[in-house]
Parts: structure tokens; C-alpha cells; sequence
């Protein structure tokens, strides 16, 4: 709701963590600061456009027959065919989150390989490495020994690669997503869904047939309890990579939100209690945001552990064996 | 009396303010009872403080997972 002259605080929160054609950094005055980003759109009717979103000028603009949709139409804030007012049949536009996910991977990449490289340099004898180094070791050697390898005694080495991965990228997305002008990217569902997809096929995939029979044969169960046994089993196939996703979705989420919605008391209370009670509301507002970021970084870190150390108890559970 | 309350709020409010509110209270009575057992059990044995903290800190992070899920829905119904 916005009352006259005052900070609209709901469409404030929903533009910094939602998705958008240029990165929007602030607003000096009348005139934003953002950097445009390239669009890439393929239309059946008018085939391959790729331009930059500075052309759509905000949204105010067409351009090639492309527009953004307005606020209140099905597709608010997307890209769609001025003819037709549907959207496009592929839109592989570099969005904002698209944006920061390739930031975030370059990071990742830097990160992990330059710490291995560490390691080919030297070698069994040298002493324990430290700075950067000795971080990522502290951190890789507590999540393989703690969370990985005690979850999935066997087969190790095949499923290190892609927990550690996960563990590291929902880590390093979280606290880029803390910095103020970044990308929201692990609070975007659609980025949660696919890795809890990726946990979900990995687990899938790889069951034994010990695992698969004590979903839906379970020897263990008397006769007239296995059919029953079996639908639930086959529910909570699919409940356990959904609670997954959203589980780290909505904390992030919600943690934006909340430290967004604590930065705008300082603007809402310049209009309604100006001179002392806004500065009073400031210095209130700042110490509480200052507190949610510390909050912000610990859920970081725990988010990221949570969704490998239940991934990897759901993939030791699937590599289950018959009791002999 | 308290029924005519409640049917005003969601009548005026809407029904997703009240259930982010129920929300809360579920979220907040898990996680104390968590916290009060991890206190317990800690004031007990002292030499099992950080096998304790670390189960407090993954329950804790399980329970808020099923509140968020109400937030979620409650989000949506908004």
C-alpha cells in the first residue's frame, strides 16, 4: 500500500529479490544506477534477437517487436512479443540471477581450484597450509569426514564430488547474497528446485535393489501392511526433495526479506515520525540489521550444511543392502 | 467474544496474516522445546556440549523448515 510520498515497501523487497533485465544497483535522484544486461530471445515469428536490455529503457519502451510486460498482466516483468502479448518460445536472456549464478560459479571455480592446486605443489611432508588454504581444508575435511563419509560408508569417492559441490555453492551463494546490490540467488526457487532435482535423480539412480524393494516390498513389513507402506514410500519420494527445496528457499528468502523490511523502518519513519523519531528509529533500525546480518550468515552456513547432510543421508539410505 | 474477534480479522486482515502469526507460535514452542532439552542435556554432561550443540542446530534447522513451509503457503494465500 502506498500512501502519498511515502516508500512502497512490498514492491521495494519484491524488486531486490526478484529477477530483472538489467542489474538495478540504487537510485541517485530521478536516475537509477544499473547496469543493463543482454537480452537473448528467440520468437518464432521474428526469429533471433539479442540487443541489450538498455533498449527496453526500463520498461517504458519497445524494441524489435519485444517488450517487458507491465505490472498486473500474467507476465509482469518478463519479456514478451508485442504482437502477440504472449511470450517468446525461448528466452535465454543473461537475467539478473542468471547473471549472478555465472558470478558465483566463476568464484566457486577460482576458489576450489586454486586451494587444490595448493595441494599439487606439494607434497605429504609439507607443513599444514594456512590462510585461505587452511580454511577450505578445515572446511572440506569437516564435511567429508563428518557429514559425508559418515552418511555413505560406501561408494564414497562417487558421490563426494557432487555433495562437496553443493555444500560449497549454497554456502558461497548465500553470503553473495547477504552483499547489498547483489543477486538473490538461492532465494529463487527455481535455482533450489534444480539442485534438489539433482539430490532427487542422484539418489534415484544409484538405489540398490535392497532400496528399492523397501520402498515398495518391504520384506520387513507383514503382508497386508505392504501395499500401504508402498504409496507412502512413493509419496515421500517425492516430499524429500521438496521439503529440501523449500526449506532453503524460504530461509533465504525470508532472511531478505526481513533484513530488507528492517532497513525500510528508516525511510517509513522519515515520513511519519520526522526529526528525532526517525533518527531514533535509525539508529534502532541499523543496530537490528547489523544483528540480522550476523543471523544472516550463521542460516548461510547452516542452510548449506543442512541440504548436504540430508542429501547425503538420503544417498546413503538408497545405497541400503539386505541384513544377511 | 474471542470467535467474533477472529472472524473480524480475517474478514478485514485476511486469513494469511493469521496463519503467518500461528506460524510463529508453532516455530517458536518447537524451538524452545528444543532448546530447553539441549539445555538440559548439556547442564547434565558437560563433555558431550558440542555432540549436543551440533543435533540442536540440525533439528532446529529441520523444525524452522516445516514453518517455513507454512510461511510459504501462507505467501502465497496473501
Amino acid at each position: 500500500m502506498k500512501e502519498a510520498g511515502q516508500l512502497d515497501v512490498t514492491a521495494m523487497i519484491f524488486d531486490h529479490v526478484g529477477d530483472s533485465y538489467y542489474w538495478h544497483l540504487t537510485d541517485i535522484g530521478e536516475t537509477s544506477v544499473s547496469a543493463p544486461l543482454p537480452v537473448l530471445v528467440y520468437s518464432e515469428h521474428t526469429g533471433w534477437h539479442a540487443f541489450s536490455s538498455s533498449h527496453f529503457h526500463h520498461g517504458h519502451e519497445a524494441y524489435e517487436g519485444l517488450a517487458i510486460a507491465p505490472e498486473g498482466s500474467a507476465y509482469a516483468g518478463k519479456i514478451i512479443e508485442v504482437a502477440t502479448g504472449e511470450r517468446p518460445l525461448f528466452d535465454a536472456s543473461i537475467t539478473k540471477n542468471v547473471a549472478g549464478l555465472l558470478i558465483a560459479s566463476v568464484l566457486l571455480c577460482l576458489m576450489v581450484i586454486g586451494a587444490a592446486r595448493w595441494y599439487r605443489k606439494k607434497d605429504v611432508t609439507a607443513p599444514v597450509p594456512k590462510g585461505f588454504v587452511g580454511t577450505m581444508e578445515m572446511m572440506v575435511s569437516y564435511i567429508y569426514n563428518d557429514v559425508i563419509k559418515a552418511n555413505v560408508p560406501e561408494h564414497t569417492a562417487r558421490y563426494t564430488p557432487y555433495l562437496l559441490t553443493v555444500f560449497f555453492f549454497i554456502f558461497l551463494t548465500n553470503l553473495l547474497g547477504l552483499i547489498p546490490g547483489s543477486a538473490n540467488i538461492t532465494g529463487n526457487i527455481a535455482v533450489t528446485v534444480t539442485l534438489a532435482l539433482f539430490t532427487f535423480v542422484i539418489t534415484n539412480i544409484f538405489g540398490t535393489k535392497a532400496y528399492w524393494q523397501e520402498v515398495f516390498w518391504n520384506k520387513e513389513l507383514p503382508a497386508w501392511l505392504r501395499p500401504l507402506m508402498a504409496v507412502i514410500e512413493f509419496i515421500s519420494l517425492f516430499t524429500k526433495p521438496f521439503s529440501l527445496t523449500i526449506r532453503l528457499f524460504a530461509n533465504i528468502l525470508a532472511g531478505h526479506c526481513a533484513l530488507l523490511g528492517v532497513i525500510s523502518v528508516v525511510f517509513l519513519t522519515a515520513v511519519s515520525m520526522p526529526g528525532g523519531g526517525n533518527y531514533g528509529m535509525s539508529v534502532v533500525s541499523v543496530l537490528l540489521a547489523i544483528f540480522l546480518d550476523m543471523l544472516e550468515v550463521l542460516v548461510a552456513f547452516i542452510q548449506a550444511f543442512v541440504f548436504t547432510m540430508l542429501s547425503s543421508i538420503y544417498i546413503g539410505l538408497s545405497q541400503a543392502h539386505h541384513h544377511e | 467474544m474471542l470467535g467474533m474477534i477472529l472472524l473480524e480479522i480475517l474478514s478485514t486482515k485476511g486469513a494469511a496474516a493469521l496463519g503467518a502469526g500461528l506460524v510463529a507460535v508453532g516455530a517458536g514452542m518447537g524451538l524452545g522445546k528444543i532448546g530447553s532439552a539441549a539445555m538440559d542435556s548439556m547442564a547434565r554432561q558437560p563433555e558431550s556440549i558440542s555432540k549436543v550443540q551440533t543435533a540442536m542446530i540440525i533439528i532446529g534447522a529441520l523444525v524452522e523448515g516445516v514453518s517455513l513451509f507454512a510461511v510459504v503457503v501462507c505467501l502465497l494465500a496473501s
